[in-house]
């Protein structure tokens, strides 16, 4: 484990340095800010809405007491999606679909020896290949997380109109009570650990698919490890942030 | 030319490659043949610098790549050109992208100059028209030929082919060999060819160096290695019923 830590970073070393040519920086960075960021968006439209919804209705249906106001519920759909359904959850799912696609490239680009092609032309491959990836995913991640909070909240909303159990003007006072101050550092403390997250997936993905060594079958366990590995550190990242932000 | 001295590589403690020399002069196509497993592809891995060996020097027209720093070695792998077993392309990549990634990567060209230098490198492969197809539209043959344009298309001064007739059938790999002693004879360049394929030996090694269990084993031309001696020459050889009875029908 120290071994491959101490890889990781050398491997970072190796992504961070100044592009060698801009213009294929570029183009490069902006294929892979349509591959991570925009590809995402659908999946992450859809599991906001159901996620959001789900959130109100599970409040709305443990709300026993009667002293707890109705607003009740658009608050805890809003703090509970901006805290963490939307930056953890979703980070978790992007984790999936980005972090396979980024280790399962990498991989096939290195059983397929076309890593070794970019070296032996003087390329660092490392930064031709992982930079626009990790910058991309850092830019994209936070947009992606603001549409997740914003489609969620309006899932809740949905769920309790359709449903009854709350009308608009309650939510919407809901999603609104105690937004001060607090609230934008809630938006920021969620951005924040966002960024976190997209490096770490891009760079976890980046290191299991760049270190694939055999064959097809090799290159499909990089993913799978890229993606648990990727997980498991967004977790723990999380429990981190989370004890040093807000406790 | 290509110079190695005292060339010796290990992998967890197991020596593969022991005190290696060797001379690859320009102009000439240089063979490094040798059964699977035992050494070939290491050996040529230390010279372009994708392994790094424990002793000896690898000297690129006087130039130790091995002591280099970062920066030197990047301009000498600028001159070089690799074709590979599976051809490397990148597959996101058409063909004339393929081209003309190392032109952007490396040099100030205009787009128009990069197409007119890829479209002169794919006529000289015999591939005019395929620029805009992708590595996946390719035949193996094509492949191995864009390949060749590719890593032609900076001009480099060294050729490394890493067994260039892999999964083609013998007329393609007559084309692809040919192809290859003609660009080196062109352009003046030092080539070195991995490969155990017996017919490109003959038909294109000016010089051959036989690597047996990590060490240099023999060394001689084409013509020599016809009338060698050498045990494990012969063995490797004549490991075929074709070359045996070819021998023998030779002998009658």
């Amino acid at each position: 484990m120290i071994e491959n830590l101490g890889k990781y970073f050398m491997m970072l070393r190796g992504v961070i340095s100044r592009p060698e040519k801009g213009s294929l920086f570029w183009k490069s960075f902006m294929l892979e800010i349509e591959k991570i960021g925009l590809s995402s968006v659908p999946i992450v439209g859809v599991l906001s809405v159901f996620m959001g919804a789900v959130i109100a209705m599970q409040t709305a249906s443990n709300m026993d007491s009667p002293l707890l106001p109705e607003y009740t519920i658009g608050f805890i759909t809003r703090q509970s999606t901006i805290l963490e359904f939307s930056p953890t959850i979703i980070s978790l799912i992007l984790a999936g679909k980005v972090g396979s696609n980024i280790a399962s490239e990498l991989g096939t680009m290195r059983v397929t020896e076309q890593i070794d092609a970019l070296e032996i032309m003087g390329v660092n491959p490392l930064n031709y290949l992982v930079l626009p990836k990790v910058i991309a995913a850092v830019m994209m991640f936070p947009i992606l997380i603001t549409i997740s909070m914003a489609l969620s909240l309006w899932g809740g909303w949905f769920a309790c109109v359709q449903t009854g159990l709350s009308d608009t003007e309650t939510y919407i006072y809901g999603i609104r009570a105690f937004f001060g101050d607090d609230g934008t550092g809630d938006i920021t403390y969620a951005l924040s650990k966002t960024l976190i997250f997209a490096f770490l997936i891009t760079t976890v993905s980046a290191f299991y698919g760049y270190y694939t060594k055999g064959g097809a079958l090799d290159v499909g366990k990089s993913s799978t490890k890229a993606v648990v590995q990727s997980t498991i550190v967004v977790l723990i990242a999380n429990l981190i942030i989370t004890q040093l932000v807000l406790i | 030319m290509i110079e190695l001295k005292h060339i010796s590589k290990s992998f967890s403690g197991k020596q593969i490659l022991f005190d290696i020399n060797a001379k690859f002069e320009a102009g000439k196509v240089n063979l490094i043949i040798g059964q699977s497993g035992h050494g070939k592809s290491v050996l040529t891995k230390c010279i372009v610098g994708l392994h790094t060996p424990e002793e000896g020097q690898v000297l690129f027209d006087g130039r130790d790549f091995v002591q280099m720093d970062g920066s030197n070695r990047k301009e000498i792998r600028k001159e070089i050109g690799m074709l590979f077993q599976g051809s490397a392309l990148f597959d996101s990549m058409t063909v004339e992208e393929n081209i003309m990634f190392p032109l952007q990567m490396f040099t100030d060209m205009s787009k128009e100059e990069m197409q007119d230098r890829a479209n002169f490198v794919l006529e000289r492969v015999n591939m005019t028209g395929s620029n805009h197809l992708f590595p996946s539209e390719c035949s193996g043959g094509m492949q191995k030929r864009v390949a060749i344009a590719r890593a032609i298309s900076l001009k480099p001064k060294y050729l490394f082919c890493d067994e260039p007739n892999s999964g083609l059938d013998p007329k393609t790999s007559i084309v692809i060999d040919n192809l290859i002693k003609e660009i080196t004879y062109e352009y003046n360049m030092t080539t070195i060819v991995v490969t155990h394929d017996m017919n490109s030996v003959i038909e294109i090694g000016d010089n051959i160096i036989f690597i047996y269990n990590g060490q240099k084993w023999w060394e001689g031309t084409k013509q020599d290695i016809l009338t060698t001696e050498n045990q494990e020459i012969l063995d490797f050889v004549y490991a075929s019923q074709f070359m045996k009875q070819l021998k023998g029908k030779l002998s009658t």
